[in-house]
């Protein structure tokens, strides 16, 4: 029984960010196009929606080319490490409330394990593989300097990453999401829910820019900076492989807000939810509904800077994580600790 | 930025707020979100046309008046054109005007749409017309005989009046 309920949480989450994917290339690409008073692609299906489709379909054709002096196992093992990295790291994150369901109360959350974070900083560190194996394998100079710019920046962020996740970490005193979620339902002053952004806002915002740079969104986009570098680590790709890739982007995209919306904005809990007097099913929807809704707001605003800022120097990108987010977050850990031991 | 004594001045440094850098995301946000709502130049193609002024290069095209070409076979066009585009064959003719194109091809292949020919024309015999849409599945396809060039002179009048008034 058990085993049933967690794989069919399992379809039914890959399955949906499988499907967000599709669409949520397509408001990239609409949107883009309206920030630049386009209209962006409208032709395949009602209002564009089957593009991603046919795109997907176009990838499947193409053929698969491995360059002649490649490493040949590892440069099709570095999509695999990529995607399966994406598809993993959703697993621990706590989607909605627990819901009773034919008797039995079931977690929405794929693994309930106790060092939920722990967890994902270790799984999101290993996405770095993929991109280093892909740069190196193609035996191309372009793919060599994306891969490696990416491992440069991947360890630089992940330093002030994890040193951000420590503030929250010290107030919820524990590594589970779930927990971190639930003492996040509770209200500061009577009235402002008591989310981690009005709590640790050095935290969210150095957390929300290390999310940018770990997701090689611009402005960090340095890896596949395609002015400089071609494609960067994918320039050798093509076919599906390449859309394995493009595929663990936009999935690390979602992840990466679903974190942000569980560590700091209070993953499922819809304010003032529990006056609606709901029934407890109904209410355990509409959370998950908030989840969702929270995520596609994070992905908006990811999708929005990305047409708004040019892309960073790289001697920026590392004095920017060095000099600035560092420091701060080791700061914002300290101070942090500080007030939890005076009070 | 300013040099003095070799020493680099920067003569327009980032105030405070500025070099938080956020405040300025926000503002540039809020530059392309309001953009997200302006009117969109794309014409959706095929239902929408672009419908050119008369100041347009389109296709060169030979006017016809009174069911005759204007053009006197003096060959000044094809001589000008950079493309090598166009082929004059002159023959006489029972009229007064002496001379008449038997040939007149012109290869929408090379054709640069840079005007020479138009320019060049004594007898305000070929002009430039609004056409942009051209396609062709051959090489053959696309050199256009004197059949598909010749254009009466009444669907040309904005051209032939643009060309007298920027003379
Ligand atoms: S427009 Fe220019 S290139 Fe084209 S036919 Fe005339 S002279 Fe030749
Ligand atoms: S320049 Fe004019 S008149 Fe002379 S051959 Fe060309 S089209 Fe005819």
């Amino acid at each position: 029984m058990d085993i049933l309920i967690a794989s069919t949480k399992i379809a039914v989450v890959l399955a949906a960010m499988l499907t967000s994917v599709v669409f949520l290339v397509l408001v990239e690409r609409r949107m883009s196009a309206f920030i630049q008073n386009r209209i962006g692609p409208n032709r395949v299906g009602p209002y564009g929606l089957l593009q991603s489709v046919a795109d997907v379909v176009k990838l499947l054709m193409k053929e698969d080319i491995v360059p002649a002096k490649a490493n040949k196992p590892l440069h099709d093992l570095a999509p695999i490490i990529s995607i399966a990295v994406a598809m993993t790291t959703f697993a621990v994150i706590p989607f909605g409330n627990a819901i009773e369901l034919f008797g039995t109360t079931i977690k929405l959350q794929i693994a309930d394990v106790n060092i939920g974070i722990l967890y994902i900083l270790a799984i999101t560190s290993l996405g770095v593989y993929g991109l280093t194996l892909a740069g190196w394998s193609s035996n191309n100079k372009y793919s060599l300097l994306g891969g490696l710019r990416s491992s440069a920046q991947m360890i630089s962020y992940e330093l002030s990453m994890g040193l951000a996740i420590i503030g929250v970490i010290l107030m919820a005193g524990t590594l589970r999401l779930d927990v971190i979620v639930e003492k996040q339902t509770e209200y500061l002053l009577g009235w402002l829910p008591a989310w981690n952004i009005f709590l640790q806002p050095v935290a969210f915002i150095t957390f929300f820019i290390a999310a940018f740079a770990e997701t090689n969104r611009l402005p960090f986009d340095l890896p596949e900076a395609e002015p400089e570098l071609v494609g960067g680590f994918h320039t050798e790709y093509t076919g599906l492989k390449f859309g394995l890739f493009f595929l663990a982007e936009y999935m690390n995209m979602i992840t990466a807000s679903a974190i942000v919306v569980t560590l700091f904005l209070g993953g499922w809990h819809l304010p003032y939810a529990d006056m609606l007097g709901l029934s407890g099913f109904a209410l355990s929807i509409l959370q998950v509904l908030t989840f969702c809704g929270k995520i596609v707001l994070v992905l908006l605003f990811f999708i929005a800077i990305r047409w708004t800022l040019p892309r960073f120097r790289y001697d920026q990108l590392m004095s920017l994580g060095w000099k600035v987010m560092l420091p701060l977050t080791l700061a914002n850990a300290l101070v942090t600790a500080l007030i939890l031991l005076a009070f | 930025m300013g040099r003095d004594n070799g020493k680099m001045i920067r003569t327009k440094d980032l105030t405070f707020w500025q070099k938080l850098y956020l405040p300025e995301v926000f503002k540039g946000l809020s530059l392309t979100l309001s953009q997200m709502f302006k009117p969109k130049f794309t014409y959706m193609y095929p239902e929408e046309r672009f419908q050119p002024p008369s100041s347009f290069r389109g296709r060169p095209i030979l006017v016809e008046e009174n069911g005759v070409e204007r053009c006197v076979a003096c060959g000044l066009c094809s001589r000008v054109c950079p493309a090598l585009a166009i082929e004059v064959q002159a023959s006489e003719t029972e009229l007064e005007k002496e001379r008449y194109p038997v040939r007149f091809e012109i290869n929408m292949v090379r054709c640069i749409f840079c005007g020479f020919c138009e320019e060049v024309c004594p007898e305000e015999a070929i002009i430039m017309s609004k056409e942009y849409e051209l396609v062709f599945s051959s090489q053959e396809e696309a050199i256009f005989g004197k059949e598909r060039l010749l254009t009466p002179a009444e669907q040309v009048r904005e051209r032939l009046e643009f060309l007298r008034n920027s003379r």
